[in-house]
């Protein structure tokens, strides 16, 4: 809309023109209160129409004092709290192999020396095959088969090598979001750095790289946040995380408040995570923005 | 004498499409070449052919007399002794200007980073830079921008200078200040080949105007002499279409 406004111009542009400057305090006043009004009312009609709801099914005392049961929770706290500063300490681990793991998956398919081709194939092949089997599937598959191997040698815990499917299967994605990073540096700076002399893996590490991951950090904060909720995948394998701790309460007492328990725990792990996300992307989409401009 | 730049044949194609076409150039030391012609007649590709960037099908390049794709170059020889400055600058927007203009001789040349900074600075100064050394290039203009590009070509002291429309990318009003800087260079003595559509740069500067069109050079000379009495009617139709658009 950036036609020049000629004499039978838009007749908004005109009106905005001559209308008087209005009373502005006032206004600006009900202006602020009027959508905080309407916003908290529409949050407590919501949320007061689905509480009565719940509440007025047959069995919600029943349900009541199956999950939400305030003793059951604290019994069961300890227990849960312990699974899950050991889902945590699978969460950081992975965090870290994965991070590292992908980026050598990523270099290696972006790296353009003809000799890397067969190294290049074997990631595409990789990658294809840890994205295309469920996550699920590949902690059952490595947390009961290989310690079933016996192997000399290698370690025979359930945690680690549920872990390490948790890595493969996580890298696959996360090698993508990298290599969709480097592939949107723009391919001038490749020639800046060919041009100055700068060897292909020198490009890469002091040219490229810094870009790419800046470009895909919103992304990455996106599988950072994911990857702390899968971790209780592992629960299945018998790992004694948040989730199997409150199994096992939920076992014996037939109570299954302890995974209400579990379920706050993560929250208040993830929602924080979530909003530092957000920021992230906000940060990230200010700085394309006033690139742009 | 050897020219400093011999080109010599040099074809290149794209997939099925020819690009150059046997173009045939020399430029001797200290000689500024200018090439102009429509976009897609090759000139960039010309220009990029001979620091390698873009590498060709047939023919050879000599930088004094030694093939470009000669051993004794080494890994790094041939960029430090041909600089380049593209028309989007293509710095490095996540480092500082001096670490900009001190990345090729400290990671490719070995140089000391103190003694690097130093050298930087000083051309930084040169160049009317100096009290941006710590900036960011987002936070510079464009004209700003480019002088930065030119001293990081400039950094390792190159025997030549290749210049791809340098000026194309540029509000007009900061346009003068870096063909100002272009003219400095020429009057040192750098050896420089330049791609451009500033007519008027190239009839001051120039000590050569080529025409390029289809991958050929259609016409060479003298700039005066090209762009007022062109032979070839080709290169008089290109130069009328830049004077209809009011640009000589």
């Amino acid at each position: 809309m950036s036609l020049p406004a000629g004499p039978g111009g838009s007749p908004a542009d005109g009106a905005a023109v001559r209308r008087p400057a209005p009373p502005r305090r006032r206004n600006e006043w009900r202006a602020a209160l009027v959508p905080t009004v309407i916003s908290l009312a529409s949050v407590v009609i919501v949320f007061g129409v689905l509480g009565w709801w719940i509440s007025s099914a047959e069995q919600w005392p029943r349900v009541k004092l199956q999950f939400f049961n305030p003793e059951a929770m604290a019994a069961a706290f300890p227990r849960v709290l312990q699974g899950f500063w050991i889902s945590m300490r699978i969460w950081l681990t992975a965090l870290v192999c994965i991070a590292l793991w992908a980026l050598v998956l990523a270099l290696v398919r972006s790296l353009r020396a003809p000799w890397f081709t067969p190294f290049r194939l074997m990631v595409v092949v990789y990658i294809d095959i840890f994205r295309g089997i469920p996550v699920l599937l590949l902690v059952l598959l490595f947390g009961f088969g290989i310690p079933a191997l016996n192997m000399p040698g290698l370690p025979n815990s359930g945690l680690f090598w549920g872990t390490v499917a948790m890595v493969l299967s996580y890298s696959a994605y996360v090698a993508e979001i990298y290599r969709s990073g480097i592939d949107a540096v723009h391919e001038g700076q490749r020639a800046a750095a060919k041009s100055l002399g700068l060897s292909e893996w020198q490009t890469m590490i002091h040219a490229i790289l810094p870009q790419a991951i800046r470009n895909v950090l919103p992304a990455l904060m996106n599988i950072v946040v994911a990857l702390q909720k899968d971790v209780a995948l592992l629960s299945v394998i018998g790992v004694r995380d948040a989730v199997r701790e409150a199994q096992i309460y939920t076992a014996t007492t037939f109570n299954y408040s302890s995974l209400v328990v579990a379920a706050g725990l993560f929250l208040l792990a993830t929602i924080p995570m979530a909003r530092l996300a957000d920021h992230v992307s906000r940060k990230d989409r200010e700085r394309r923005l006033q690139r742009a401009g | 004498m050897t020219p400093r730049i011999e080109i010599d044949a040099v074809t290149k194609y794209f997939g099925d499409r020819l690009v150059l076409d046997g173009v045939s150039l020399s430029v001797a030391a200290h000689e500024v070449v200018c090439l102009i012609g429509a976009s897609g007649s090759g000139k960039s590709t010309l220009l990029r052919c001979i620091n390698r960037l873009v590498e060709f099908d047939h023919g050879a390049i000599r930088l004094d007399g030694v093939p470009i794709d000669d051993k004794r170059f080494g890994a790094t020889g041939l960029q430090r002794r041909i600089g380049i400055v593209f028309q989007s600058y293509n710095l490095f927007p996540h480092m500082r200007v001096i670490d900009n203009v001190t990345l090729a001789p400290r990671k490719v040349h070995g140089v000391p980073r103190a003694e690097a900074e130093d050298r930087a600075r000083q051309l930084l100064g040169l160049f009317g830079m100096g009290d941006h050394a710590t900036s960011y290039p987002e936070q510079l203009s464009g004209g700003q921008q480019q002088r930065v590009a030119i001293v990081r070509s400039l950094v390792s002291k190159p025997d030549v200078l290749l210049l791809d429309e340098v000026t194309a990318a540029l509000d007009p009003e900061l346009i003068g200040e870096v063909l100002q800087i272009i003219r400095g260079l020429k009057d040192e003595g750098m050896t420089m080949v330049i791609v451009t559509h500033e007519m008027g740069f190239a009839r001051d500067c120039a000590d050569r105007v080529c025409f390029l069109e289809g991958g050929r050079i259609l016409e060479q000379g003298p700039p005066r002499t090209l762009l007022s009495r062109p032979e070839n009617p080709r290169t008089r139709r290109f130069l009328q279409r830049i004077i209809d658009a009011g640009r000589l």
